[in-house]
Order: C-alpha cells, then sequence, then structure tokens
C-alpha cells in the first residue's frame, strides 16, 4: 500500500505559489502551470481511486499534526468511494475548466492571477475532499469560500462584481458559524473531531440533533440551500468558468459532501434527516419555479444548480445516500458542460439575455450539440447521466414512504425538463431575436466541452445500472412532458401562450419572477434594520466617542496655550528683564565712551586738576 | 637776572597753550603737535627747578634732554600710527575714528 494520496493538493498548491509570485513573468505560461498541476493531481487521483477499488486502500494518517494539553490531533487522508469519486470529479472537470480557460480569459488583463486563483481553489477543494476531522476540513472550507469571493469579484471594477463577491462571502459565513458552533459543540461535548466517530457517538440525542442541523446549517449557506440561496444567482457575476468549476461543479456541493460524510450523525438523529429533506425539497421546488421565468441565461444555470443541489439534499435526507452522491457525480459533469455551454455563448454573442439570442444552433454546432446533450442529462432522459441518478433519487424517496416529498421532486424534474428545454429552445433554436454575429468558439474551448459532454452522457454507467420500472417510467413521462411542454411554448407558439398564461397567472408570475422576494425580505428585515444599526453606531460614534476625545483635545489643547502663555510671559520675561537690565545699564554707561579723543583728554586733565587740588587741600 | 617766576609762567602759558590745541584740534596730527607743546612745557619747568632748587649742576638739562629723546621716539610712533589709520580710513580726523565705538 503506497500512501501518496495526501499529495494530490499540493500540485495546485504549489502551481498558485507560482503562480502570484512569477504570474507576471510567465504571462501565458500560467496557464500551463496550472493545468499541468491539475494533471498531477488528477493523475494521483486516479490511482488513488484505483488503489481503493479494486486494492482495498483505505484512510490512513499522514502524522500527528496538533497536540499539546492532552489535546492530539492527526493529519489524516480520508480515502473511500466517496472521496475518490469526488477526487475524480474534481480534478478532471477542474481540469478542463482550465483548459476551456485559456480561450474564455485569453485577453484579461489579470490572466496569471485568474489561474493562480484557479488553482488555490483546486488544492482547497481537494484537500477538503481529503480531511478526514473537522479541524482540516474548515480550514479547506473557509478556504474555498475565500476563493468563491476571490473568483466571483475577479473584475471587481464593476460594482456589481464586487457586491457579488462580498454577498457571497457573507451569505455563506452565516452558515460557517454555524457549522463552527456545531463543530465546537462536538468537540465539547464527545471530545473527538474525526468523521469516524460519529456514527456511535454516545452521548444524548438533543445535543447530537442540534450539532447535526448546526453542521447542515453550514452546509445550507455553502451548497445555497433555502433560505441562504440568494448568494448563489448574484455569483454569475464572476467569469463563466468560475461559474461552471466553483458555482455548480463543486464548491456548491461541498455541502452535499459535508452531509454525506457525516451522514453517519444524521443517520442516528431523525429530526435532523427531515429538517435536510425538507429543506431541500423547498429548494428544489423554489429555485426550479424561478429558472423557469428567468431570462438570464447564467442565473438560469445558477437557479438550476440550487434546485439540482436542494434535490440531493432531499435525497440525503430520506435516507438516499447512494442516490444523492451519485446525483453529485452526474450533476457535476453535466452542469460544468451546461455552464461552459453558456460560457462560449456569451463568448460569442456579448450578452447574457436569453430573449435577444435564437437560432444558435447553426452557427455554433459545437457548442450547440454539447449544450442539448447537457439539456437531455439534465432533464433525465435516457441513457444520459442525469436519467439515471434522478431515476434513483426518485425510487429512493418513494421507498422511504414520503408521498408529499415524492410529489415536489417530481414537479421539479417536471419543471427541470421545461425549463433547460426552454433554454435551449430559445437560445439554439428559431430566428435570431437581435443583430448578432455569432461565431464557434475556438478549439480551445470547445474540446474540453467535448470531453465533458462524453462525461454527461456516459457518467450514468459508472456504477451498476438499477433498474426501477415504475419510477423509470414515471421520470421519463415526467421529462418528455417538460420537455414538450416547452416545445409548445416557445417553438410552436412563442407569442401567444407564454403571454396568455402570463397574464391569467399575474399574481404568481410576479411573485416567481421577482424570486419571491427573497432579497427584498432580507433587505427590510436584516439588511436595514443592520445599517440603521450601524449608522446608530456611527452616529454614536461621530458624537459622542468622538466627541469625548476631542473634548480631551480641547482641554490639553487649553492647558498647553496656559502654559505656553506661562512660559512665553513669566519665565521669559524674568530672562529678558535680567537682559534688559544689562542692557539699560550699558546704555548709560556707553554715554562716557564718546570715542572723541579729546573728552578723554580733557577728564583725564580734569581728574588731575581735581587730584592736585585735593592734594593741596589735604597735603597743607 | 630774570626771576624763577617769569620761567615758571613761560612754562605754564606753554603747558596751556598746548593743552587747549590737544583739547580743540580736530586732526591727529595737530593734537600730536599739541602734546609735543606740553612736553616742553614739563622740560622749562625741570631746567627752572633744577636752576632755582639748588640741585647737581646739568640733572636737569640731561633729564630735558631725556624728555626730547623719548618725545621724539613717541611723535614717531604716534605719526606711524596716524599714516596706518589715513591708508585704512583715508582720514586724520578723530572724529571719524570711531570703529572701536560702541
Amino acid at each position: 500500500m503506497v500512501k501518496f494520496a495526501h499529495l494530490i493538493p499540493l500540485f495546485p498548491f504549489a502551481a498558485f505559489a507560482v503562480n502570484i509570485l512569477f504570474g507576471r513573468r510567465l504571462k501565458k505560461a500560467s496557464a500551463l502551470v496550472s493545468i499541468g498541476a491539475s494533471v498531477a493531481a488528477l493523475a494521483i487521483a486516479v490511482m488513488a481511486y484505483i488503489g481503493n477499488a479494486f486494492g482495498g486502500e483505505g484512510p490512513y494518517t499522514v502524522g500527528r499534526w496538533i497536540s499539546f494539553n492532552g489535546f492530539a490531533l492527526d493529519f489524516g487522508v480520508i480515502i473511500d468511494p466517496l472521496s475518490c469519486m469526488m477526487l475524480l470529479v474534481v480534478t478532471v472537470v477542474g481540469t478542463l475548466i482550465q483548459v476551456y480557460s485559456i480561450g474564455y480569459m485569453h485577453d484579461d488583463k489579470r490572466y496569471s492571477r485568474f489561474f493562480a486563483y484557479m488553482s488555490l481553489f483546486m488544492g482547497s477543494m481537494l484537500g477538503l475532499l481529503l480531511s478526514d476531522n473537522f479541524v482540516m476540513l474548515y480550514i479547506f472550507w473557509e478556504g474555498v469560500g475565500l476563493c468563491s469571493y476571490l473568483l466571483i469579484s475577479f473584475w471587481f471594477e464593476r460594482p456589481a462584481a464586487a457586491r457579488a463577491g462580498m454577498k457571497a462571502f457573507v451569505t455563506t459565513r452565516i452558515g460557517d458559524t454555524g457549522l463552527l458552533i456545531g463543530i465546537f459543540l462536538l468537540f465539547f461535548t464527545t471530545k473527538t473531531l474525526y468523521f469516524k466517530d460519529l456514527a456511535g457517538l454516545g452521548i444524548n440525542d438533543a445535543t447530537l440533533t442540534v450539532i447535526a442541523l448546526l453542521i447542515f446549517c453550514g452546509a445550507v449557506g455553502k451548497s445555497a440551500q433555502f433560505p441562504l440561496h440568494v448568494w448563489l444567482p448574484d455569483a454569475m457575476e464572476g467569469p463563466t468558468p468560475v461559474s461552471a468549476l466553483i458555482h455548480a461543479a463543486t464548491m456548491v456541493a461541498a455541502g452535499v459532501y459535508l452531509v454525506a460524510r457525516t451522514y453517519g450523525l444524521f443517520l442516528t438523529q431523525h429530526t435532523s434527516l427531515i429538517w435536510v429533506a425538507y429543506i431541500g425539497a423547498i429548494t428544489a421546488l423554489m429555485a426550479a419555479t424561478i429558472a423557469a421565468v428567468n431570462s438570464d441565461i447564467k442565473r438560469i444555470l445558477a437557479y438550476s444548480t440550487i434546485s439540482q443541489l436542494g434535490f440531493m439534499m432531499l435525497a440525503l435526507g430520506v435516507g438516499g445516500y447512494e442516490g444523492g452522491t451519485f446525483h453529485l457525480m452526474t450533476h457535476a459533469f453535466f452542469k460544468a458542460l451546461l455552464f461552459l455551454c453558456a460560457g462560449s455563448v456569451i463568448h460569442a454573442v456579448h450578452t447574457q439575455d436569453i430573449f435577444k439570442m435564437g437560432g444558435l444552433l447553426g452557427k455554433m454546432k459545437a457548442t450547440g450539440w454539447t449544450f442539448i446533450i447537457g439539456g437531455l442529462a439534465i432533464a433525465g432522459v435516457p441513457p444520459f447521466s442525469g436519467f439515471w441518478s434522478k431515476d434513483e433519487i426518485l425510487s429512493e424517496i418513494l421507498k422511504g414512504g414520503h408521498p408529499v416529498l415524492f410529489g415536489v421532486a417530481a414537479l421539479t424534474s417536471l419543471l427541470t425538463a421545461f425549463y433547460m428545454f426552454r433554454l435551449i429552445f430559445v437560445v439554439l433554436f428559431g430566428k435570431p431575436r437581435s443583430e448578432l454575429h455569432a461565431h464557434e468558439s475556438p478549439a480551445v474551448m470547445t474540446v474540453p466541452l467535448c470531453i465533458l459532454a462524453a462525461f454527461a452522457a456516459f457518467a450514468g454507467f459508472f456504477r451498476p445500472v438499477k433498474f426501477e420500472f415504475f419510477t423509470m417510467g414515471v421520470s421519463i413521462a415526467i421529462s418528455l412532458t417538460g420537455i414538450g411542454a416547452a416545445y409548445v411554448f416557445y417553438i410552436l407558439d412563442n407569442k401567444l401562450l407564454p403571454a396568455s398564461l402570463r397574464s391569467r397567472f399575474a399574481f404568481l408570475y410576479k411573485l416567481v419572477s421577482n424570486k419571491y422576494y427573497v432579497d427584498e425580505i432580507y433587505g427590510a428585515l436584516i439588511i436595514r434594520p443592520c445599517m440603521r444599526i450601524a449608522d446608530i453606531a456611527s452616529g454614536f460614534d461621530s458624537k459622542v466617542v468622538d466627541g469625548a476625545v476631542n473634548m480631551a483635545a480641547c482641554l490639553s489643547l487649553t492647558a498647553g496655550k496656559i502654559q505656553s502663555w506661562f512660559d512665553l510671559y513669566i519665565v521669559d520675561g524674568i530672562v529678558n528683564m535680567t537682559a534688559n537690565v544689562t542692557w539699560l545699564c550699558s546704555a548709560i554707561l556707553r554715554r562716557f565712551q564718546t570715542g572723541f579723543v579729546q573728552n578723554y583728554i580733557l577728564i583725564a586733565f580734569f581728574g588731575l586738576a581735581i587730584m592736585i587740588f585735593i592734594k593741596l587741600i589735604g597735603g597743607r | 637776572m630774570i626771576p624763577q617766576s617769569h620761567f615758571l609762567v613761560l612754562g605754564a602759558a606753554l603747558f596751556a597753550i598746548g593743552l587747549y590745541g590737544a583739547l580743540t584740534r580736530r586732526t591727529a596730527i595737530g593734537i600730536l603737535m599739541s602734546i609735543e607743546l606740553i612736553l616742553n612745557a614739563a622740560n622749562i619747568n625741570l631746567i627752572t627747578f633744577n636752576k632755582f632748587l639748588g640741585g647737581p649742576d646739568g640733572l636737569g638739562q640731561v633729564f630735558a634732554l631725556f624728555v626730547m629723546a623719548i618725545a621724539a621716539a613717541s611723535a614717531v610712533i604716534g605719526l606711524v600710527l596716524v599714516i596706518a589709520v589715513y591708508r585704512n580710513m583715508k582720514t586724520i580726523f578723530t572724529e571719524n575714528m570711531n570703529i572701536m565705538k560702541w
């Protein structure tokens, strides 16, 4: 058994260091550094996967990391089917997206900085996947959050991008705080931080439920689940490869991964599982409805991502560990593909409004067809990968005995097929809706698309196919209904039907197209009161605190003035008086010093005369 | 024989003329000349008192000769100073020689 999996994150970290230090000199070569590191990580990940699947290699410890005062924490690496699968997904998708970025970012002025951040992200994400305890996980968890922030606001000259980065960071931070408290609580009640100990903790249920919910809180923030989903659509201000890698395939999946990783804890606490399921279901349905009415190509995909992550949470919540993690993998492939296609489209037409596009399939063959493959995969059409994973989730929900949740999941699937083919029909088919000079993207962008399309199509066969004929039939029917509805709405009758439906359900449409007013509610309930408090605090600061400081300054100024007056007039006065008296005396005395020789002679003569006179009188 | 008082009056007159000159001349050379008069008044007194008070013969004359020699030397030094001052200050008027004054 060769222990080398802990080397995987080191390559991207090294690439980050090289690019951040020598990026200016490397220029275009910085992309090669990052991609080389990713390929090296991919190679080791493949070896680790093979070692785990066929050689029976498992978790191991690299060495003692922290040791003080009776507390000890090992630097461990976790190798199991889940982490190996995710390692492969992250390295494959990450490598392809970095190759794609060469084309997408080719004339950006912070080219090497972009690749440095991408490598930092890759390293943090891979480290997160390999962590075997909460402390390491939390470090890398914040690392990917930092990269997300840096890359969302990569074009920080645009105020919207800067604000989106801030929003993402603050919103996920709310969840992270929950996670951190959960970790503290876990450590103080059970004295363990290792994932492997979570299944059999012998303490009371209420505490464990709270811990599980707090950990889930972190997952909610990172995976953009309701009610912390608001940051992900805004995160689309970042470059599209970033959206594909971080905000579709990998980082947002970290929340689902966290729940899957701590699944032993959730399994013992039924209440927390129910929470996971219902939060997932609400998120899935809500985001799917918003995606169905939005008109920004990247935001549709962002809401689709939220919806699919909700789907995974729902699967985990009803006990479908297999289905949830399987969907995690397939989703990473097809959603990365869809985002890269969207990026290629945006690169070609320079707009994100789908109602300004149209008929692009003829002009962009590779992008268009891979887009359709991605759409079929996410809509759940056999034999594409999304079908298998979604089908497994549906059958697990049904098996778990949750008819309501099954209904929600089915409706979400329907909406998924609908909005995705709405997008495809509007963008790729029909006539151009505005003056566009679309052209196919360069090969450096289309080749990764084709490879990802192959993964999106066939990733469903990575594990043994399970045949559940009832749910399969239902699922196929749902997908085809969704696609059919989109066809009717946007190809056959693309003027009248959507408009008439819109006017008939005006209230509902307004509610959904305004994203259920979640941002507005947060604005009114949280942000504005916070601003008000900040205003008051700032007022207090500038009036009272600054006032006190200014008063102290004023007083010492006055004291200084008095002292300076005393010094100037009393102390200096005494000195000056001495000088003045001396000057006065000399002014009198110097009158005798006339400078006329005759005066001196006269004085000498009279002096002599007086002395003789005295001598004559006295000498008698 | 000429009485002693005549000599003394002559000496005193000479001294008074010298003193007056020394006090009123504006030029340094005039003052030097007046001082020579005062010295000569002193010489007359020296010789007179030697003659009339009965000291050794010739003592007064010898003393007068001394005074003359010293007066010549002092006149030389005085004239040298006056010339040096004149070269530097282009003046021999004593009221203008005031650079040492406060």
